[in-house]
């Protein structure tokens, strides 16, 4: 037990960087299993918050574009949905990467006329910012059509009834297209999210090197499967972490879920639905 | 492959460029594009059978096997499907080779985990190390077909279950009337007509698993990815045609690829729906129109 604890300070942190540097080479226990691929789960949990942080306000801006009736706003986001839904997530990962490492070799200067300054694209190319560029567009992009979908679908009695009460523009939009839009993705945003933090593992695993054998846990989990020549014992493990990631994301969801009908009645609100949307 | 071709480093231009893309390494990349369809082509079906069994396997009337038909759903969808490509591939394979090993050498007195390795008798090698390559690489290619269709069974088996529960209670109570057994109503009454209300979702997971192909690069698979890296990456002039860092353009044609292929098949599919459900009250049937509700005013 104590065994296990003296593991855990070792190696919880491992994958930011804390603690011990050497990654176990042998003998490996269930303790140092749970701990590193645990540790590891730390960057899936980094990448899909913050993914569907920035991504939740950039695909609301999206959808409203590509509800607009002026042409230069819609065609643009019609064209970027297309794009980051219509390719595989593996393919954008490598794709961007490639572009990360050669924008500061093509010599991106920026002439400000007093000064030269270059941009700063060394970071680019690490999982920490590049990947997480690359995850925010798109779930941009499968947010945006989950909204513009839910913007179609807003009863057209509600407008009515807004225009009748006088309310326009901006105040219309935030008290009452906003309100019901949300409602009515809610359901399908919440698949979004799951598979968006199943996407998160493909990270290290595509282009993106882990810098200092700092990995998220499937990095850690193939490590072991790798090292023991033994899929059933890592992989088992990542699953159960995975089940309860996900458990925890509908258990978040389905509370938003709630406040977002609190006033309908009872038979009237929609549950929450969990449909395959998986692989990008 | 060009007359012009003999001589590389005096050729400029489109010439250069004609004689490097027909290369003997580019053919196989072209090739590679076909794995990727053959891919699909197979494994659509296959999955489909996967999703029917486990459908019907959910549906069963005996316990066990519903739990085993909602569990394997269950299961595939709450993890991330890359884990488990990367698990089945290695544990199909010890699989394999652990049953014929049990088959071919009864009498091997060794365990089979040494520690770190897996050690099976060399008549149980799957395939055997003295096979041709090609051998090697079918199996290579068959384990990851099995991979897939493990994985988009269970998303099948959801879209299949939720088809089967779609279709008008009516309909079976008229079976039954007439008197047909469970089996016989389920036959040819109930799978006839599921299927029209599985083809939205049958449709999605097409989309899915064309985005999944890419995935075969990581199960050691030498496909489009895996090409598209090695004919990329900066040759020097040691190389017959050497160049910078191209990979950029490889994946960006790579983009391209997908782009096209998910493109086509939704309008195929777009087409397939309003043509099957014309005149039905599916769900199907009513999203059609969509054109005509563009830059609706919100």
């Amino acid at each position: 037990m104590s065994a296990c604890l003296d593991t855990i300070v070792a190696y919880g942190l491992r994958s930011i960087g804390i603690g011990e540097r050497l990654l176990p080479k042998r003998d490996f226990t269930l303790c140092e299993h749970f701990t590193l691929i645990g540790s590891g789960l730390l960057w899936n949990l980094y990448f899909g918050i913050l993914a569907i942080f920035f991504g939740f306000f950039l695909a609301n801006a999206i959808a409203m574009a590509k509800a607009n009736r002026r042409w230069w706003l819609r065609k643009p986001a019609e064209w970027f949905i297309f794009i980051f839904r219509g390719s595989p997530l593996f393919i954008q990962f490598f794709l961007f990467y490639e572009a990360f490492v050669l924008l500061p070799k093509m010599g991106w200067d920026i002439n400000l006329g007093f000064t030269e300054i270059t941009v700063e694209t060394r970071w680019l190319t690490r999982a920490w910012l590049g990947a997480l560029i690359v995850l925010i567009l798109n779930t941009t992009a499968y947010s945006a059509e989950i909204f513009y979908g839910a913007l179609k679908s807003i009863p057209k009695g509600d407008i009515e009834a807004a225009d009748a009460y006088g309310l326009t523009g901006w105040k219309r939009y935030r008290r009452i297209i906003w309100p019901t839009m949300l409602r009515l993705a809610w359901p399908a945003y919440t698949n979004e999210a799951i598979f968006l933090f199943h996407a998160t593992t493909l990270v290290f695993f595509s282009g993106f090197p882990a810098w200092r054998q700092k990995g998220d846990a499937l990095y850690y989990a193939s490590y072991f499967a790798d090292k023991t020549f033994n899929p059933f014992v890592a992989y088992p493990i990542l699953a159960g972490y995975f089940i309860l990631l996900t458990l925890t994301v509908i258990a978040v969801y389905g509370a938003i879920n709630r406040r977002l009908n609190r006033h309908l009645p009872q038979e009237a609100r929609r549950k929450l639905r969990i449909r395959p949307n998986v692989v990008r | 492959m060009f007359s012009w071709c003999t001589d590389p480093d005096t050729l400029e231009g489109l010439a250069w460029l004609s004689c490097y893309l027909t290369t003997g390494k580019h053919m196989a990349f072209y090739r590679s594009f076909g794995t990727v369809m053959v891919l699909l082509l197979v494994t659509a079906p296959v999955a489909l059978a996967f999703g029917f069994a486990g459908a019907m396997a959910a549906r069963s009337h005996f316990a066990p096997l519903r739990w085993l038909g909602k569990g394997y759903t269950a299961v595939v969808r709450g993890v991330p499907d890359i884990a488990f490509f990367l698990f089945f591939v290695i544990a199909l394979d010890q699989g394999i080779e652990y049953l014929r090993h049990r088959i071919k050498c009864p009498d091997w007195s060794e365990p089979i985990r040494q520690g770190n390795d897996f050690v099976v008798c060399p008549a149980a090698k799957m395939p055997l190390s003295s096979a041709p390559q090609w051998v090697h690489e079918t199996y290579g290619f068959a384990l990851a077909v099995i991979t897939f269709a493990i994985v988009f069974g269970a998303f099948a088996a959801n879209v299949l279950y939720g088809g089967m529960r779609a279709v008008p209670r009516a309909q079976m109570e008229t079976a039954e009337a007439y008197g047909m057994s469970r089996r016989q109503a389920f036959w040819r009454i109930m799978v006839p007509q599921m299927w029209v209300y599985a083809l939205p979702g049958l449709g999605n997971l097409w989309m899915i698993l064309i985005k999944a192909t890419p995935l075969l690069f990581l199960l050691g698979v030498e496909d489009i990815v895996y090409w598209a890296r090695e004919l990329g990456g900066s040759k020097t002039s040691a190389f017959t045609y050497p160049h910078p860092d191209w990979r950029l353009y490889y994946f960006l044609a790579l983009l391209v690829f997908y782009l096209l292929l998910t493109r086509v098949s939704e309008i195929v599919l777009d087409r397939l729906m309003a043509r099957l459900t014309h005149g039905q009250a599916t769900s199907g049937a009513k999203s059609g129109g969509r054109a005509a509700d563009k830059g609706l005013a919100i």
